[in-house]
């Protein structure tokens, strides 16, 4: 994974609350078997609608989108995330996230900060009064910083982390292997398996 | 210490305890007890495994379906979508070379993957079930710790049969009383969400308790559970009881003999303790309960079927009121309209939501002997081969046909619209899914969540309907084929 720590670029102000995963990427780009180049896919519905905000200049080219409070609910796809940095986004901005995306963006470098709702509608404003405007937004201070704006993001410290030091997952794991082994010993017997297949007579 | 019951199933799953303490804190690594893997969400994942040199360590605890791609007519033939025949075919490639067990399109044991699990015994209480999938929280029906995960999650849980997860907070869900006639589990579940909201699980997971819940079947708590994720919630229980034990017993996975008596005392234990405390309790009175329906585009928005479409106004946050704008407009609703009012093109019966026997069941049992309004269209599809099987020995497809429903092969199907099942642009649904976001079912389409006997009684009349709004169907009718 790609270290995140510090990214500054143009804001792009998605006022809308509950922006579900469908919307993110909608169900017929699901059926791709790569992992990248989703990047048509984002918004694929809303963008058929030419006044929609990442068909404006110069949102289009934007990379940190500043979103409505529970971004990213409904359908647990990773492809919603993949779209979104397909696209160019190095970060999301809300003040809620759903939980299942807000633990796919942190697998993937893709930086879920959570903010007041407060900061976002005054980010908000400052991207809509002067479009084109560039937020940084810094993992190792964080805080997010948009023209004379300066507000504090949570996230959780092992995402932050693994984020900064762009660490793999499974390698971290991998490295308690004995542990696994041991628990496994460990299972009782009446535990299933899907092994050998016992089928309804 | 008094433990709730997500925590004991959580403590029993512990590999290695996470470093740190209060904010500092790691994730706890815990073990996984069963993998549900279907052809959306794993491509990626055995990819990752492949390029990485890496095993599937745990086939003998991971099981495959084919469920959201397939077709739900024509299952002999080739599938006509051409990606969508690549997906499935790249799931039985991989199978066959990790060694996962896979019930494909014309298994009997083939259907909707969280139809399949439980079905086959393999979900039983207290395990940890983890799929790339976030209706996972269906199989928290019998006491499980279920998740939905991302693809990255997948191939983690594929390589090491673990995950990292962060602790989690309680939510008790209290729902006491009698649901009245024409009232059922999906009703529960839409108006929990409309009163917590759906970001208002998020970060928790949620036991559903009290009187009502207890008297559920195993089925009815499933699709209670299998929505907590519209809630936001991480994922949902019901503590074990007879109930479960008495649907599980004699399941093709469910344990054998001396086994059978030392799980079920292990299950006896999977209960929250007195004295254990939840982060947040909500409460629900089963007694007064209406059925409940969506009028806008997530499912917390929802009122009862006696009710009003809401005006924006109604809602004192800003974003609410936004949101309710938007919805109503892309619903193509006037606020103050009865619910009753609105005319559906088509409904449907079907996904993991609603797709069992009981559901077909208790659709069956509205239609019998009625007309449907002929401008409707109605689709009814199983949720899993077995399911179908199973309804057609009962006669519930003949029921539907002569209704003149659509009789179809299980899947996913309209829930989310990757096969051919979906709405056109404008088209209203009455549906008993999950989900009634902007373009869900089929682009432009417009999404009326409702119970399966809502869904009937609406296919009858036309317009958003319960049972008890309907005229009395002829008597020699009333009584189901197989009433005994």
């Amino acid at each position: 994974m790609e270290k995140f720590t510090i990214h500054t670029g143009i804001g792009v102000p998605l006022r809308q609350s509950n922006v579900d995963t469908d919307q993110i990427i909608p169900a017929v780009y699901l059926k791709r078997i790569t992992r990248t180049g989703f990047e048509d896919a984002l918004f694929a519905a809303w963008r058929k609608d030419p006044s929609f905000i990442l068909n404006q200049a110069p949102f289009s080219a934007g990379s940190v989108l500043v979103a409505g409070p529970d971004f990213g609910t409904g359908s647990s796809r990773e492809h919603a995330v993949w779209a979104l940095k397909d696209y160019g986004f190095k970060t999301v901005l809300s003040s809620r996230f759903a939980d299942i995306f807000r633990g796919n963006s942190g697998k993937q470098g893709l930086l879920a900060a959570e903010l007041a709702q407060d900061d976002i509608e005054l980010i908000w404003k400052e991207l809509e009064n002067a479009p084109g405007t560039e937020v940084t937004v810094d993992l190792v201070s964080k805080t997010v910083q948009c023209g004379n704006i300066v507000a504090p993001f949570e996230i959780d410290d092992y995402t932050r982390w693994r984020l900064l030091e762009g660490l793999d997952d499974i390698g971290l794991t991998l490295k308690h292997e004995s542990d696994i082994t041991a628990y496994e010993a460990t299972r009782p017997s009446f535990k299933p398996k899907t092994l050998p297949a016992r089928l309804s007579s | 210490m008094a433990k709730t019951l997500a925590e004991k199933v959580w403590d029993a799953h512990v590999v290695r305890k996470g470093d740190g303490e209060g904010a500092n804190a790691q994730p706890d690594l815990l073990f996984i007890d069963l993998h549900l893997v279907h052809e959306v969400t794993s491509p990626q994942a055995f990819e990752g495994l492949r390029l990485a040199g890496r095993k599937l360590r745990r086939p003998d605890l991971t099981i495959a379906t084919e469920d959201h791609n397939t077709p739900t007519l024509d299952i002999d033939k080739p599938i006509a979508d051409l990606t969508s025949r690549t997906q499935i075919q790249t799931l039985r490639n991989n199978c066959q070379e990790f060694g996962v067990r896979l019930h494909s399109l014309g298994d009997a044991e083939q259907g909707i993957v969280h139809v399949v699990g439980p079905q086959l015994g393999l979900t039983q209480p207290g395990m940890t079930v983890v799929c790339g999938d976030s209706h996972t929280s269906t199989h928290g029906a019998f006491g499980a710790l279920a998740m939905g995960i991302g693809t990255s999650e997948v191939e983690h849980v594929m390589a090491t049969q673990t995950l990292s997860l962060k602790p989690f907070k309680t939510m008790a869900i209290n729902v006491e009383g009698t649901l009245r006639s024409g009232v059922s589990a999906k009703d529960i579940i839409l108006a929990v969400i409309a009163k917590i909201g759906t970001g208002g699980g998020q970060g928790y997971v949620l036991e559903y308790r009290g009187s009502a819940i207890r008297a559920l079947s195993m089925e009815a708590r499933m699709t209670i559970c299998n929505m907590s994720i519209e809630a936001g919630a991480r994922a949902g229980l019901v503590a074990p009881d007879q109930t479960t034990y008495d649907y599980m017993y004699g399941r093709p996975h469910a344990p054998q003999g001396a086994d059978w008596d030392a799980a079920v005392e292990y299950w006896n234990t999977l209960s929250t303790d007195d004295g254990a405390a939840f982060d947040v309790e909500v409460d629900l009175d089963a007694d007064t309960l209406e059925p409940f329906v969506t009028w806008g585009t997530n499912p917390g928005q929802g009122v009862s079927l006696s009710a009003k479409v809401p005006s924006p106004d109604d809602f004192g946050d800003e974003n609410a009121k936004a949101a309710a704008e938007r919805a109503l407009q892309y619903m193509g609703l006037e606020a103050g309209t009865p619910m009753k009012d609105i005319r559906v093109d088509t409904v449907f019966l079907g996904s993991c939501t609603n797709s069992r026997m009981e559901d077909l069941r208790a659709a069956a049992d509205v239609i019998r002997g009625r007309t449907k309004d002929p401008a409707v269209r109605m689709l009814v599809v199983p949720g899993s081969a077995r399911v179908r099987l199973e309804a057609e020995a009962e006669g519930l497809d003949k029921v539907f046909k002569d209704f003149g429903a659509e009789w179809r092969f299980a899947g996913c199907s309209m829930c989310l619209g990757m096969n051919p099942d979906q709405l056109e642009v404008g088209e209203r649904c009455a549906s008993t899914s999950n989900r009634n976001f902007e373009g869900r079912q089929g682009k432009g389409g417009r999404t009326h969540l409702v119970s399966p006997v809502v869904a009937a009684a609406t296919a009858v009349r036309g317009t958003l309907s319960s049972p008890s709004d309907l005229d009395p169907a002829p008597e020699s009718a009333a009584v189901r084929v197989d009433a005994a």
